[in-house]
């Protein structure tokens, strides 16, 4: 049995709050099909198993081209936000909340949330030692579920016949 | 669709095994798909959870685990180990009813 069950292991590089949710939300809905998940933490995406920062994740309108006026509330049909504006004091915690208003309105968990229901449904979690230690971090600046700080080649050794997905 | 014979009872199933009419379950076909599903045994805290789902279920397909998991107050964990390897979807074929639609 235990060889037949399909392997799916994720590789979060990025911290971004629009960045945090592919895997998450992938992850989980592997676990609803019975496979195998396994997700590995480096760089920014430490941020979604930090305990400091998984429920404070940004998403910044500058230099995001696919962010348009629309998304904010003003018809103007494909027209982006400038890079002047998204400059502006405000801009990036303005463009946060309008995702996560969106997000909690279709009833999608908050990033701390899913990771404990991650954790809850049995995927392995596991942070990336070159960034932990590039970023002066310690065990305990994860949060509980996290299974360890591994390195990357451990990470391949683990990961053996799991299909694999960078994000 | 086929017709299949689960615990003498001919019903309707798509090709994924799981009933088209809710129903024409029964408690008996609940616990021939769950020996299938690898669940030897259904538990009175199986049931609870088949019931909720059967009275929860819209247009005959049953809820997402995180419903489940609200509505029942039995936590994530517990169904996991309730329904090894896929609980909404094992859950949804016990109950007769139609795979969970949602991404959470």
């Amino acid at each position: 049995m235990a060889n037949d069950t399909r392997k799916m292991a994720f590789i979060c590089s990025k911290g971004t709050l629009d960045m945090a949710y592919p895997a998450l939300v992938m992850g989980w809905a592997a676990l609803g099909n019975g496979v195998d998940v396994t997700i590995f933490f480096t760089f920014w995406g430490l941020d979604i198993i930090r305990k400091s920062r998984q429920d404070h994740l940004e998403i910044a309108p500058v230099a995001n081209t696919s962010m348009k006026m629309s998304m904010m509330g003003i018809h103007a049909d494909n027209a982006g936000i400038p890079n002047a504006i998204g400059v502006l004091p405000g801009m990036t915690a303005l463009a946060t909340k309008l995702m996560k208003d969106k997000m909690k309105a279709l009833g999608v968990p908050p990033v701390s949330e899913y990771v404990q229901m991650l954790v809850d449904g049995g995927a392995k979690l596991y942070a990336c030692k070159l960034s932990v230690d590039m970023m002066g971090l310690k065990p305990e600046d994860f949060v509980d579920g996290v299974a360890g700080i591994v390195t990357a080649a451990d990470f391949i050794d683990m990961t053996e016949g799991a299909q694999i997905i960078f994000i | 669709m086929t017709t299949r014979v689960i615990s003498g009872k001919a019903v309707q199933v798509n090709e994924e095994g799981f009933l088209l009419s809710p129903d024409e379950w029964t408690q008996e076909i609940a616990i021939e798909i769950a020996k299938e599903e690898g669940i030897p045994e259904l538990t009175p805290q199986h049931w609870k959870v088949i019931e909720w789902c059967r009275q929860n279920a819209v247009n005959g397909r049953s809820p997402t685990l995180r419903q489940i998991t609200a509505g029942t107050g039995i936590s994530t964990k517990e169904m996991f180990a309730l329904f090894p390897k896929g609980p909404a979807k094992k859950v949804a074929h016990i109950a007769g009813l139609g795979k969970p639609e949602g991404c959470v």
